[in-house]
């Protein structure tokens, strides 16, 4: 196991979240008070001093879910931050959350900031996730999507699924087989929104939004904060907890994905993926590992088709093969990992923990490598975390062990 | 529950666009219920949406030709209701236009059982009525497209 590979010249050091709560529920609380309980929490567990966050790292045009917005101003007024000498985002939306932490190494590697923050904050009265797409006012491209119906990003990619249930004969039982695995993950998690198990009757039973999809298909509407704290290796060693280097990170895609689902201009093989493949090549080589070498993956499942071609895309398994591997048990979270197989999501994920617009990933991906994971995969040395499938840019991210 | 569902179009009232100078010879067609898509006007390649360049030769010279209104389902999905219209089905397409290869329009295909819909099957455009006058493409199955 090539346990050196990779950069690693950045680690997390730190992560915190508030409570999850369903849609609505948080209203008593701001964005700010939601993200600075998940900062505070963030360096309480690395050991640090808030005073001592010098940078902000954001995706999603430091968006905080849809229609609010984050600015480090706020941060540094009312939790005391002295001076910021990074503050940027990544462009588009969730799909770059994994690649937010890419940012961060940026702002530390150049030396412009020490003590970097990834945070995510999203309540959901002012605008749903569910109906984003019909919600938007007009706009001059938008009108070539808006009028069709599909009011939502789930509406939006059950076409790519279609596409790939045409093409490699996927069918639902591999859709429901990752909504159930998911939802057995978030059994034993106190703060998973879902906690009672799905079976396949309720599967097949649930409300058809957008078919080939059901309501089963789509992620939890949740609302709360998740915070990540990403230093240089050598502070890292100095803090509470054991590091969790970045091993490879990376942010972006090809032309021939561009929008994706909300464009559909896409060539065949790019149109049944997740849009995601040149960022696992990177990762790859990057880590200079390969996808056997993963021993848990944190997969960005909004929507369960893109979890399963996601798992192509990372190359889990051929591309097509994505039904049938699924179906074998693969993904299914073991204690103990056999050849051939990954934990998807042990978490719960988004599908049942809740949907903090990707943070979970990496926080369980931390949780993992530091080998404190509710459901941890026995002495996993590497943990992948990926953005969502989304307009570019996407993202993916490799967490590994320390020496 | 065994009441065929029938997909239509959003109402009128529920649809608005908007347009700017690039896209807007898309719509005035549209409203003269005439198909067309921008074609480079220097090296012919079709593009959808109507984009400022052409992704082929940066060229910002674009043609209009009419198309046939001819156009296969590429894939589509089946939508169960919409904000404020429980009860409506829709069967948001994907099409492929045979006149204007590479090119792609977001569509719906209206009057048909969803369960009639096949990935491939032939359709031709029509034309629905949305805010401000303006008519939005869109499709029904082509006779010859009726199989089974």
């Amino acid at each position: 196991m090539p346990k050196d590979s990779g950069p690693r010249d950045v680690a997390i050091v730190g992560v915190g979240a508030t409570p999850y709560y369903r849609r609505g529920e948080s209203a008593g609380k701001s964005i700010t008070q939601l993200a600075g309980e998940a900062i505070l929490a963030a360096c309480a567990d690395a050991g640090l001093s808030v005073e001592e966050i010098d940078g902000f790292a954001y995706y999603s045009g430091a968006g905080a879910g849809y229609g609010d917005k984050m600015e480090s101003t706020d941060f540094m007024e009312t939790l005391g931050i002295p001076e910021v000498r990074f503050s940027a985002s990544l462009t588009s939306g969730g799909g770059g959350s994994a690649g937010a932490i890419g940012l961060a190494r940026a702002a530390i590697v150049a030396g412009d900031a020490s003590v970097v923050v990834t945070v995510m904050a999203l309540q959901q009265q002012k605008q749903r996730l569910g109906t984003v797409i019909a919600a938007k006012p007009p706009s001059p491209i938008g009108s070539f999507l808006q009028p069709s119906g599909l009011a939502g990003p789930g509406h939006l990619m059950s076409v790519l699924a279609r596409r790939h249930m045409y093409r490699f004969g996927t069918t639902r039982d591999a859709f429901a087989e990752i909504a159930i695995s998911t939802r057995n993950n978030a059994l034993n998690r106190p703060k998973a929104i879902r906690r009672t198990p799905l079976t396949r009757e309720e599967y097949f039973g649930g409300r058809m939004i957008a078919e080939p999809l059901c309501v089963y298909d789509f992620c939890l509407e949740t609302e709360g904060a998740v915070a990540v704290i990403t230093t240089s290796i050598d502070r890292a060693r100095d803090l509470r907890q054991p590091p969790v280097p970045v091993v490879a990170v990376a942010h972006g895609g090809t032309r021939d994905w561009g929008r994706g689902f909300t464009w559909y201009g896409m060539p065949e093989d790019t149109f049944t993926s997740s849009g995601h493949r040149p960022i696992a090549g990177r990762l790859y080589k990057q880590a200079r590992i390969t996808p056997q070498d993963i021993d848990v993956a944190l997969i960005y499942d909004h929507f369960t088709p893109m979890v399963l071609m996601q798992l192509e895309d990372y190359g889990f398994c051929e591309k097509g093969e994505g039904g049938p591997f699924v179906e074998s048990g693969a993904i299914r979270y073991a204690r103990r990992r056999k050849p051939g197989t990954v934990a998807v999501n042990p978490h719960g994920g988004q599908l049942s923990e809740a949907y903090i617009i990707g943070m979970t990933q990496i926080l369980e991906g931390v949780e993992q490598m530091r080998g404190t994971a509710i459901n941890q995969v026995l002495d996993a040395e590497f943990a992948l975390c990926t953005g969502g499938p989304a307009s570019l840019p996407v993202s993916g991210l490799i967490l590994g062990r320390d020496r | 529950m065994s009441t065929p569902r029938i997909a239509t179009a959003l109402p009128a009232d529920v649809v608005k666009i908007a347009t700017d100078t690039v896209t807007e010879p898309f719509w005035q067609a549209a409203r003269a219920r005439r198909l067309v898509a921008p074609q480079c006007a220097q090296c012919g390649t079709f593009r959808l949406p109507p984009t400022p360049f052409c992704p082929k030769c940066r060229s910002t010279s674009v043609n209009w030709p009419q198309l046939s209104g001819r156009a296969t389902v590429y894939s589509f999905a089946v939508v169960n209701g919409f904000p404020g219209l429980p009860d409506l089905t829709l069967v948001p397409a994907v099409v492929e236009l045979p006149d204007a290869p590479g090119a792609r329009l977001v569509t719906n295909v209206i009057d048909i059982e969803p369960d009639n819909v096949r990935i491939g099957m032939a359709l031709t455009v029509d034309f629905h009525p949305i805010s401000d006058g303006w008519l939005l493409p869109v499709f029904r199955a082509a006779p010859e497209g009726v199989k089974e």
